[in-house]
């Protein structure tokens, strides 16, 4: 770690839906330029804890800060001024149906800044070129594969030069060679742009390829972080079984 | 336990009103806050295509089944009045009836069922598919993009539909009239003024713009409540036509009690 300021920390969080708890107390720091990989069960809070950081969700009790400023306590036009700093990377991509990849990724540029069209064109442009898709420009979302779907919705997260992005799940429902070159892409750009990320996955080989540091969430709490050479090592069970995916341990398995 | 707590579709109902409410505030505060900043409230493109797509898309149907009610109104009326040699009160009851009641309350129920249809499903499937969420992610207000231009479309277009509703409404009357009761098309027209009154026009455009509301504002919250993939996109749009029909006819109701006593 550091010394400079994290760009979020989270401080027992806990997070109920109703009678359903999904986080009981959760803590987690991160550092400026790292890329945190979240793992942990499906259904298990990761996605949540993104949702977190982002103000869609807001905590039962316990402190979000992004850049030191409390989340929950934002009024709806700084908390909409600080989610342009922030990327996010959508397991299904996310992308609008109904606007071409190009106006997908002009989006959040036509509706939040002043630029003309002609920047807005050359910043469209780059961003695809940097995900290697510029020949998709003039598609519709429905004729691009679910690899290519990530690629873009990579890019329109990159449109406003975030200084944190967030990915769920990048590798879920991809072939393993698509699954490595969007890893691969993760890496590049974020060393590229030199933001930070999260990374939220449960696909072993992704994990350990993208990260610089781990983090395991378990029955709602953070219960390991360490430096992904070290996570492959635990002694912790949980973490043991989760990483080698057996189905003996303490995780309980649903069939 | 509270009386709510014991009858528990008036909890829900009330639940689901106040929810309406909020998103009607929120959806204004959060257009708003963009006009103050300088900033268009809206992406004027998507109010037109919604105002294409409600409005000018609306036109046949609406035409149709008003002129075939018009007839069928001039009909029966003319039918029974001729027993008393009072046919000449059908162009006024055609006109009253449809400029006042039926020509809203009709507009009201089919916009309902076509504009809030599409509106429930296309929201619903957006935000099942994390779409909307996504926007709110990048900053860009939901309501202010999503809502804010279908609630203005719907508002704006619908006392227009109701224009065309009368229109139609009063050929099928006129033609009824021509042919059947021996009234020449001239002389209906002047039946027709005599009849109608600046407030029977006023009732019918303040009821059309509240039911623009009311459609508009239910389909959007269904469409953006949806929970539980496709098969819940079909249930929000079913019950959001049925809400938005109930309401409509509800709030009409209402309306005729409150304008009879201010009236008459």
């Amino acid at each position: 770690m550091t010394d400079t300021p994290p760009i979020v920390e989270m401080s027992h969080v806990r997070l109920a839906f109703g009678q359903k708890t999904i986080l009981r107390d959760l803590s987690l720091t991160v550092a400026p330029r790292e890329r945190l990989v979240i793992m942990g069960q499906s259904g298990g809070g990761k996605s949540t804890t993104l949702r977190l950081i982002l103000g869609i969700l807001r905590p039962v009790s316990g402190s979000v800060k992004f850049k030191g400023e409390e989340v929950s306590q934002m009024s709806r036009q700084t908390l909409n001024r600080m989610r342009r700093r922030i990327g996010m990377v959508y397991q299904y991509s996310a992308l609008i149906s109904s606007l071409s990849v190009r106006d997908n990724l002009a989006l959040p540029l036509e509706e939040l800044t002043d630029k003309s069209e002609k920047e807005i064109d050359t910043i469209v442009n780059e961003k695809l070129g940097m995900v290697g898709m510029e020949e998709t420009r003039d598609y519709m979302p429905a004729e691009l594969s679910g690899g290519m779907r990530k690629r873009i919705g990579l890019a329109r997260a990159l449109v406003l030069d975030p200084e944190l992005i967030l990915f769920d799940e990048p590798s879920a429902g991809l072939d393993p060679v698509v699954s490595s070159v969007i890893d691969e892409l993760i890496i590049a750009l974020t060393e590229k742009t030199n933001a930070t990320s999260i990374i939220v996955t449960h696909e072993m080989d992704s994990a350990f390829r993208v990260a610089t540091r781990m983090a395991m969430i378990y029955q709602g709490k953070i219960i390991e972080e360490d430096r992904p050479e070290r996570f492959r090592e635990s002694s912790d069970p949980v973490v043991s079984q989760f990483v080698e995916g057996r189905t003996e341990g303490p995780i309980a398995t649903q069939s | 336990m509270t009386l709510l707590d014991r009858i528990p579709p008036l909890k829900h109902a009330l639940q689901h009103l106040s929810s309406i409410v909020w998103l009607l505030v929120e959806t204004f505060q959060e257009t708003m806050e963009n006009v103050l900043i300088g900033r268009p409230p809206f992406r004027l493109s998507i109010f037109f295509q919604q105002t294409d797509r409600a409005g000018v898309g609306s036109i046949p149907l609406v035409a149709l089944v008003s002129f075939f009610l018009g007839l069928t109104m001039a009909l029966l009326t003319g039918y029974q009045l001729r027993t008393f040699g009072t046919e000449r009160l059908v162009p006024g009851l055609v006109a009253v009836g449809f400029t006042r009641e039926l020509g809203p309350l009709l507009t009201g129920i089919m916009l309902a069922a076509r504009i809030g249809a599409a509106y429930t499903a296309e929201l619903g499937t957006m935000t099942v598919a994390e779409e909307v969420e996504a926007i709110e992610a990048m900053g860009i207000g939901p309501l202010r993009f999503l809502v804010s231009p279908r609630i203005l479309a719907v508002i704006l277009v619908t006392p227009c539909l109701v224009v065309v509703s009368n229109i139609a409404a009063l050929t099928g009357g006129l033609i009824i009239s021509r042919w059947q009761l021996n009234i020449s098309p001239p002389y209906f027209l002047q039946l027709v003024k005599e009849s109608v009154q600046n407030r029977d026009i006023i009732a019918g455009i303040v009821k059309s713009l509240l039911f623009g509301l009311i459609i508009s504002l239910v389909a959007c919250y269904k469409g953006l409540t949806v929970r539980g993939g496709a098969a819940g996109v079909g249930d929000a749009t079913t019950s959001s036509v049925v809400t938005a029909i109930t309401v409509v006819i509800g709030f009409d109701t209402l309306a005729n009690i409150i304008l009879v006593a201010l009236y008459d």
